[in-house]
C-alpha cells in the first residue's frame, strides 16, 4: 500500500497557481527526490503537504497512510507522521530547544495514546539522539535556532526528525547553505533514519545531496507538474544537461 | 533561577478549564462597617484599630485632601465613575476580637480558602511534614484585615519584624511614624489619598542592619466580601546592609460588580540594603464581556535612600478589569540601583496602564526597565514610564526595553515613555517594539504537532522569559501557569 | 495674581473680511476657537515640555508688510525657483519665478485665492490654538500646486523672512503645497530673520501629496536667537505617494515644529526626519504625529539633537496605527547629545497601536559622546577640542544622509557648520 498518494494536486499562492496537477506516489521504505528549476513549485509542494496558511490547495487529493491529508490541520499532519524539514528553520527566542522538542514529542505521544515522557526520560532520550548527530548539550539548551549557523540549523532539523520519527520526511532544500562537511553530517543523519516503514521525499535543486542520500526514484518538477520520472541516473543527467529542456517544454 | 520546563506542563494541565480559577466565595461570618465614605468611617477604622492620635490626624488630613483632589485622568484608561459611597471600607472576619496567634487558630474555613487558592502558604506543606517544601513566611490579608502571619518566631530570632501594619503601629510606633508616608505622601494622588485615609491593614517589614532575611516573606491578599474595597498598606524598611525578598499575591472571587483595590506600598532601603519585591497580580479580571472585575489602582514606590542600595520590582500582571500601577524607584543614594521587570497580559475587555518611574538623583545610579506587554481579545494595554536624570545624577545609567505583543486585531498595545535628562554624563537608552506573534513561529510549532493554544503559550512564555527569570521559584511556577490561562481563547 | 491678557486676543479684532465666503467662515471659526482654547499652557499634554510663559504677558503687534530692498546676504544660493514671503506677505520683487512650466502654479496665497485656485483651506489639526489663530488671521502666504504627472525641473526655494521692529511682532504665513496625482517636486524652506529684532513667526503649512506623487520637503529654521518660531504643518499622503521631509532647527529663542502626517492611502512612504541644535538660551521642540490610517504604509522618523549651554531640546513623536492599518511599518528614533551641565533633553516617543500585523519600534537615547570614538581620534593625534567638535558635527551630519536631495543636504550641512564653527 502506498504511504503518500498525491493525485492531480493543484495549489495557489496568492492569486498565482503554482501546482498544476501534480501526481506522485511514495511507498514505505522509498526515497524519492524531486528536482526542478527555481520557481517550479518545489517549496510550494512541501508547504502544501504540511498545510501552511497561504498555500491553498484548489484541486486534487492527497492520501497519507490511508487518510485524507488535506482534511487535517498542520499539527495533526505532524502527529500523523508527516515531517517537513524547513529550508529556513525559524528562530524562536526565549524557548530552549529541549523544551520545544519535548512539547512536540509529547504532543505526538498523546495523539497516539502513548504515555508522555517526563523531563528526565526525555532529556536522556534526547541526549542519545543528539550525540548521534554530534550536537552537544549546550546547543540543546540554546533557544530554538537562535544564533545558529546555517549548518547548525539544518542539523537541528535533522535532530528533530530523529526525535519525532516520522513516517514521511519531506526535506525542503536541506542542502541549501551547507558546506560539504555539514552536508555529509546531515545526510548521514537522514540515512540513519532510512527504514522499511519510512519514506523520504527530498526536494532539491542540486544533485550533490543525492550523492550522499541515494534516491530510489527521481522526479523532475517543472511548471507545477512532474514532467519526468526515473531512477537515480536521471539526477546525474540533470546535473549534466540542466533544466533547460523542461523549462522550455513547460 | 527560572521556572523550568516542567512548569509548562502544568500550564497544560490547567488548559482545560477556561474559568477564573480563584472565583469562589468563602462563606465566613463577617463584620462590616456601614457603607460609604465620610469622616466617621475614617474615625471608625482608626478606633477599631486603637490607633494613636497622630495616625488618626494623618488619616483625616488625607481624607480632607481626597475630597478635593480630582481623579487622575492622564492614563489611557476608560474608568467608569466610582461611587465611593457604595463601598464597604471595613470588612473583617468576625473573630477579629480574638486574633489568631498562629495558623492553628485560624478559622479552618480560611485555611481551606488558602488551600484552594494554592497560594504560597507553603507553610501548610511544612506543617503537614512535606519534605523539601520551601520556606516562605506569609502574612495573609483577607478583605480588610491581616489574618495570619506565619514563621514569626524564626524571624524574630534574627530581629526581623514581619507583622500586620496595624500591629506594628502598636509594637513599633517609632518605625511606623518615621517611614509611613515618607515615600508616598498621602497627597500623592487621589488613590493614595484614599488609601491613606481608610487603609485597614497590610504588612510591615523591618530588616535590621546586616541581616539577610533567611526566607521569602509573602503577603497574600484576597478580596472576599461583596461591595468591599481593599485598601492595604505595605511598608518595608531594609536597614543598612540588609536584604529581603518579598512576594505578593492577590485573588478575588468572581462577582458581577466591580471592586476597588487601592493599595499603597512603600519601600525604603538604607546604605547597602536590597529589597526584591515580586508581585503576581491575579485579581478577578471580569468576564468575557467585561462585566465585573477589580479596579486595581495601586501606588507602589521605593526609595533607595542609602548608598549602594537596590530596589527591584518584578510584576506579573494578569488579572484585574482595570490596572493603574507604576511601581517606581527614587534613586537618592549614590550608586543605588532600581529595576523594574514586568509582564502584563490583558485579554477580553481588560485595560491596563502600567509601567514605572525611575528618578535618578544620586551619582552613578543605575536603572533597568524590562517590560513585556501582551494584549489579546479586545483589551487595551499601555506601558507608561518615566526616566528622569536629574542634574546631580552624574554618570547615571538607564536602559529600557519595552516590547509589546498583539494577539488578534481587536486589541491595542501602546507605549508612552517619558525620558528627561538633565545631565550630560548620564546615559539613557530606550528601545521599544510592537509586533504580533510571528506566524512563522506559530506554524513551526503547529507543524511539530502542538496545538495552537500550546504554541501561543510557549511562544509567549519565551517572549517573557527575561522577566520570569527574575521571579522567585515559588512564584515562577504559578506565573507561568497564569500566562497560559490568561491567554485562553485568545487564538483560533 | 491678575489675569494676564492673552497676547493674541487683540489681533482677533482685526480679522480680515476679504475673499470668498468659505474663507470668511474659516476665519470666524478660527477666531472663535482661539478665544476658547487660548494660548497653550504646560498643563496640556502636548505642551508639557514647552512653556510659552514668556509670550503670555507680552505685547504683540501685527507685523507690517515690511519692504525689504534685498535678500539677506546669508541666504543660501540655490539653483531654484524662489518664492519670498516677508512678514507673511508675498514679495514679488524678491521672488524669482521665471521660466516656470504652466504645469506648476507657484505664487502668493492671496493671489491664488483671488485667482480661485483654492476651494478650501484649514483642517488637519484638532485643538491646536495657534492653528485656529492662524485661520483667524489668514491672509497671505505661499501657494504651490504641481499638476497631475508633472515633474518640476528645479526645486522651489521658499524664503520666509521676518523683519522685526521695536515691538514684538507676529506674522502668520500660510503655506499651501498641493501635489496632484503622480506629480513630483522638491521644496526647500528657509526661515530667517532679516534683522536682529525679536519676532513671533507662526507659519502653518497644509500639504497634500496625492496618489503616486512625490514631495521632497526640507526646512531649515534659522530665525534669530531672540525670536519665537511656532510652526504647524499638516500633511496628507495618499496611496503610493512619497513624502520625504526633513526639519533642521538651529535658530530661535523658543522654536517648535509640530508636524502631523496623515497616511491616507496604502503603500505610502513617509519620512519625517530632523536635526536640531540648541545652545545657550535656546529651546527647540520637535513634535510629530504620524497617523497610519491605511494599510501597508511605511513611516520612518530619525531625529538627532545636540544640546549645549543651557539649551533644551524636546522631542515628542507619536505613531498611531489604526485598526485598518495592517501591514504598517513604523520606525522612530531620537538621539540626543548633551554637552553641558545645564543642557536638557526631554523625549517622549509614543506608540499607539490597534492593528496586530505591524512592525513598529521606537527608540531614544540621551547622553554624552562616545568615549571610544573620542579616544580613537585623539590617539590619531587630533586634539580633544577638535575631536569633540568633529564628533558633534558628525553626529548631526550623519542624519542629513536621510535627505534624498543632495543640494539640500549640502546647504543644511553648511548651516550646521556655520552655527557650530568650522573645524580647522
Amino acid at each position: 500500500m502506498s504511504l503518500l498518494e498525491i493525485k492531480d494536486l493543484q495549489a495557489t499562492v496568492g492569486e498565482k497557481q503554482i501546482l498544476k496537477g501534480l501526481n506522485l506516489t511514495l511507498r514505505p521504505g522509498e526515497v524519492h527526490a524531486i528536482m526542478g528549476p527555481n520557481g517550479a513549485g518545489k517549496s510550494t509542494l512541501g508547504y502544501s503537504l504540511a498545510g501552511r496558511d497561504g498555500y491553498e490547495v484548489t484541486g486534487g487529493s492527497v492520501t497519507f497512510d490511508g487518510k485524507d491529508l488535506l482534511e487535517m490541520d498542520p499539527s495533526e499532519r505532524a502527529n500523523e507522521g508527516l515531517f517537513l524539514a524547513f529550508q529556513y528553520p525559524v528562530e524562536i527566542p526565549g524557548v530552549a530547544g529541549t523544551t520545544f522538542l519535548k512539547h512536540a514529542l509529547n504532543a505526538k505521544r498523546r495523539h497516539h495514546g502513548e504515555e508522555e515522557l517526563d523531563g528526565l526520560e526525555f532529556v536522556k532520550f534526547l541526549r542519545g539522539k543528539a550525540k548521534e548527530l554530534g550536537m552537544n548539550d549546550e546547543m540543546l539548551k540554546r533557544p530554538v535556532n537562535v544564533g545558529f549557523s546555517g549548518g547548525e540549523k539544518k542539523r537541528n532539523e535533522t535532530l528533530q526528525m530523529s526525535v519525532l520519527e516520522p513516517k514521511l520526511a519531506v526535506l525542503d532544500e536541506t542542502d541549501s547553505g551547507l558546506d560539504i562537511d555539514a552536508l555529509r553530517v546531515v545526510a548521514d543523519g537522514v540515512n540513519r533514519l532510512r527504514s522499511p516503514d519510512r519514506a523520504i521525499l527530498v526536494i532539491t535543486h542540486y544533485q550533490r545531496l543525492l550523492d550522499y542520500l541515494v534516491p530510489d526514484f527521481v522526479h523532475v518538477l517543472a511548471d507545477g507538474k512532474i514532467v519526468k520520472s526515473g531512477d537515480k541516473s536521471l539526477a546525474l543527467e540533470l546535473e549534466e544537461k540542466g533544466y533547460a529542456e523542461f523549462v522550455s517544454a513547460a | 533561577m527560572a521556572a523550568t520546563t516542567e512548569t509548562i506542563e502544568q500550564v497544560k494541565e490547567l488548559g482545560g478549564g477556561d474559568k477564573y480559577k480563584h472565583g469562589f466565595v468563602t462563606d465566613i461570618e463577617m463584620e462590616f462597617a456601614p457603607k460609604g465614605l465620610n469622616e466617621d468611617i475614617v474615625r471608625f477604622i482608626s478606633a477599631k484599630k486603637e490607633e494613636p492620635e497622630w495616625l488618626l490626624e494623618w488619616r483625616l488630613k488625607a481624607f480632607e485632601r481626597w475630597k478635593t483632589m480630582p481623579e487622575p485622568d492622564w492614563a489611557k484608561l476608560d474608568v467608569p465613575p466610582i461611587d465611593y459611597n457604595d463601598i464597604y471600607y471595613f470588612a473583617a472576619p468576625k473573630r477579629d476580637e480574638d486574633k489568631p496567634q498562629s495558623l492553628d487558630e485560624v478559622d479552618p474555613k480560611l485555611l481551606e480558602t488558602y488551600a484552594k487558592l494554592g497560594i504560597p502558604l507553603k507553610e501548610q506543606e511544612v506543617l503537614a511534614g512535606v519534605a523539601g517544601a520551601p520556606t516562605v513566611a506569609v502574612d495573609a490579608v483577607f478583605d480588610s484585615v491581616s489574618v495570619a502571619t506565619t514563621y514569626r518566631k524564626t524571624l524574630e530570632e534574627k530581629g526581623i519584624i514581619f507583622c500586620s501594619i496595624s500591629e506594628a503601629v502598636h509594637t513599633h510606633p517609632e518605625l511606623v511614624k518615621k517611614y509611613l508616608g515618607s515615600v508616598v505622601p498621602y497627597s500623592d494622588n487621589k488613590h493614595a489619598c484614599l488609601n491613606s485615609a481608610v487603609f485597614t491593614d497590610g504588612s510591615f517589614v523591618y530588616i535590621p542592619k546586616g541581616v539577610r532575611c533567611p526566607m521569602e516573606l509573602s503577603t497574600y491578599f484576597r478580596i472576599n466580601a461583596e461591595n468591599t474595597g481593599q485598601f492595604e498598606r505595605t511598608l518595608i524598611v531594609a536597614d543598612e546592609g540588609s536584604y529581603v525578598s518579598y512576594l505578593e499575591g492577590c485573588t478575588a472571587p468572581q462577582r458581577d460588580e466591580n471592586q476597588l483595590h487601592a493599595a499603597v506600598v512603600e519601600l525604603v532601603t538604607l546604605d547597602d540594603a536590597e529589597i526584591k519585591y515580586s508581585t503576581v497580580q491575579n485579581w478577578y479580571p471580569g468576564d468575557e464581556e467585561g462585566r465585573g472585575g477589580i479596579y486595581n489602582f495601586v501606588t507602589k514606590r521605593g526609595a533607595c535612600r542609602g548608598r549602594n542600595s537596590k530596589i527591584s520590582w518584578t510584576q506579573v500582571e494578569t488579572g484585574s478589569a482595570i490596572t493603574w500601577k507604576y511601581p517606581s524607584c527614587i534613586l537618592q543614594g549614590d550608586n543605588s540601583v532600581g529595576e523594574f521587570y514586568s509582564v502584563a497580559i490583558t485579554n477580553n475587555r481588560q485595560q491596563a496602564d502600567t509601567g514605572t518611574k525611575m528618578i535618578h538623583l544620586g551619582k552613578n545610579t543605575r536603572s533597568k526597565i524590562i517590560s513585556k506587554g501582551i494584549s489579546a481579545g479586545r483589551s487595551q494595554q499601555t506601558y507608561r514610564g518615566l526616566v528622569r536624570m536629574s542634574p546631580k545624577a552624574e554618570s547615571a545609567r538607564n536602559y529600557t526595553q519595552c516590547d509589546s505583543l498583539l494577539i488578534g486585531d481587536q486589541c491595542g498595545a501602546h507605549t508612552t515613555p517619558y525620558i528627561e535628562s538633565r545631565n550630560a554624563s548620564a546615559k539613557v537608552e530606550h528601545e521599544a517594539t510592537t509586533s504580533k506573534i510571528s506566524e512563522d513561529q506559530l506554524f513551526y510549532c503547529l507543524q511539530r504537532g502542538m496545538s495552537e493554544e500550546d504554541a501561543v503559550s510557549l511562544i509567549v512564555n519565551g517572549f517573557c522569559k527575561e522577566v520570569m527569570q527574575t521571579l522567585p521559584m515559588e512564584f515562577a511556577v504559578e506565573a507561568q501557569k497564569l500566562i497560559g490561562i490568561s491567554l485562553e481563547g485568545s487564538v483560533g | 495674581m491678575s489675569e494676564m491678557i492673552d497676547p493674541f486676543i487683540k489681533a482677533l479684532d482685526q480679522v480680515e473680511q476679504t475673499g470668498p465666503a468659505w474663507l470668511d467662515a474659516l476665519r470666524k471659526q478660527g477666531a472663535q476657537d482661539y478665544r476658547t482654547l487660548a494660548l497653550p499652557h504646560v498643563k496640556l499634554e502636548q505642551w508639557k515640555y514647552t512653556n510659552l510663559k514668556d509670550l503670555r504677558g507680552a505685547e504683540i503687534a501685527a507685523a507690517d508688510a515690511a519692504l525689504l530692498d534685498a535678500l539677506p546676504a546669508t541666504l543660501p544660493d540655490l539653483d531654484a525657483y524662489r518664492l519670498v514671503l516677508v512678514n507673511g506677505r508675498f514679495d514679488a520683487d524678491l521672488s524669482d519665478l521665471g521660466g516656470l512650466s504652466d504645469k506648476a502654479l507657484v505664487k502668493g496665497l492671496e493671489q491664488a485665492l483671488e485667482d480661485g485656485d483654492i476651494e478650501t483651506l484649514g483642517g488637519g489639526f484638532e485643538d491646536a490654538a495657534l492653528v485656529s489663530l492662524s485661520d483667524a488671521l489668514l491672509r497671505d502666504g505661499a501657494f504651490i500646486r504641481i499638476k497631475r504627472g508633472h515633474m518640476l525641473d528645479k526645486p522651489i526655494h521658499l524664503v520666509i523672512l521676518s523683519v522685526g521692529s521695536d515691538k514684538l511682532t507676529a506674522s502668520h504665513p500660510r503655506i499651501v503645497i498641493d501635489m496632484q496625482d503622480g506629480a513630483s517636486a522638491t521644496v526647500i524652506e528657509t526661515h530667517m530673520g532679516a534683522n536682529d529684532s525679536a519676532v513671533v513667526s507662526l507659519p502653518v503649512s497644509e500639504v497634500t501629496v496625492a496618489e503616486k506623487a512625490r514631495l521632497g520637503h526640507y526646512k531649515q529654521q534659522l530665525d534669530n536667537a531672540q525670536s519665537y518660531h511656532l510652526a504647524h504643518s499638516a500633511v496628507t499622503v495618499a496611496e503610493g505617494a512619497t513624502y520625504d521631509s526633513f526639519v533642521l532647527q538651529l535658530g530661535g529663542k523658543l522654536a517648535r515644529c509640530d508636524v502631523r502626517c496623515l497616511i491616507d492611502g496604502a503603500h505610502a512612504d513617509v519620512r519625517v526626519n530632523g536635526a536640531y541644535h540648541a545652545g545657550n538660551g535656546q529651546h527647540v521642540d520637535n513634535t510629530s504625529f504620524i497617523d497610519h490610517a491605511a494599510p501597508d504604509a511605511k513611516s520612518a522618523e530619525n531625529f538627532r539633537g545636540v544640546l549645549d549651554g543651557d539649551g533644551r531640546g524636546v522631542f515628542q513623536g507619536k505613531i498611531l496605527v489604526r485598526q485598518i492599518a495592517q501591514g504598517t511599518d513604523g520606525q522612530q528614533m531620537n538621539r540626543a547629545l548633551l554637552l553641558s551641565e545645564k543642557a536638557e533633553i526631554d523625549s517622549k516617543p509614543e506608540l499607539e497601536i490597534y492593528a496586530d500585523d505591524v512592525k513598529c519600534s521606537h527608540g531614544a537615547t540621551a547622553g554624552d559622546m562616545d568615549e571610544d570614538q573620542l579616544f580613537y581620534l585623539m590617539a590619531r593625534g587630533i586634539d580633544a577640542d577638535t575631536a569633540r567638535k568633529l564628533l558633534i558635527q558628525a553626529f548631526l551630519f550623519d542624519v542629513l544622509n536621510e535627505i534624498d536631495y543632495a543640494p539640500a543636504r549640502e546647504i543644511f550641512h553648511d548651516a550646521i557648520a556655520a552655527k557650530l564653527g568650522e573645524i580647522a
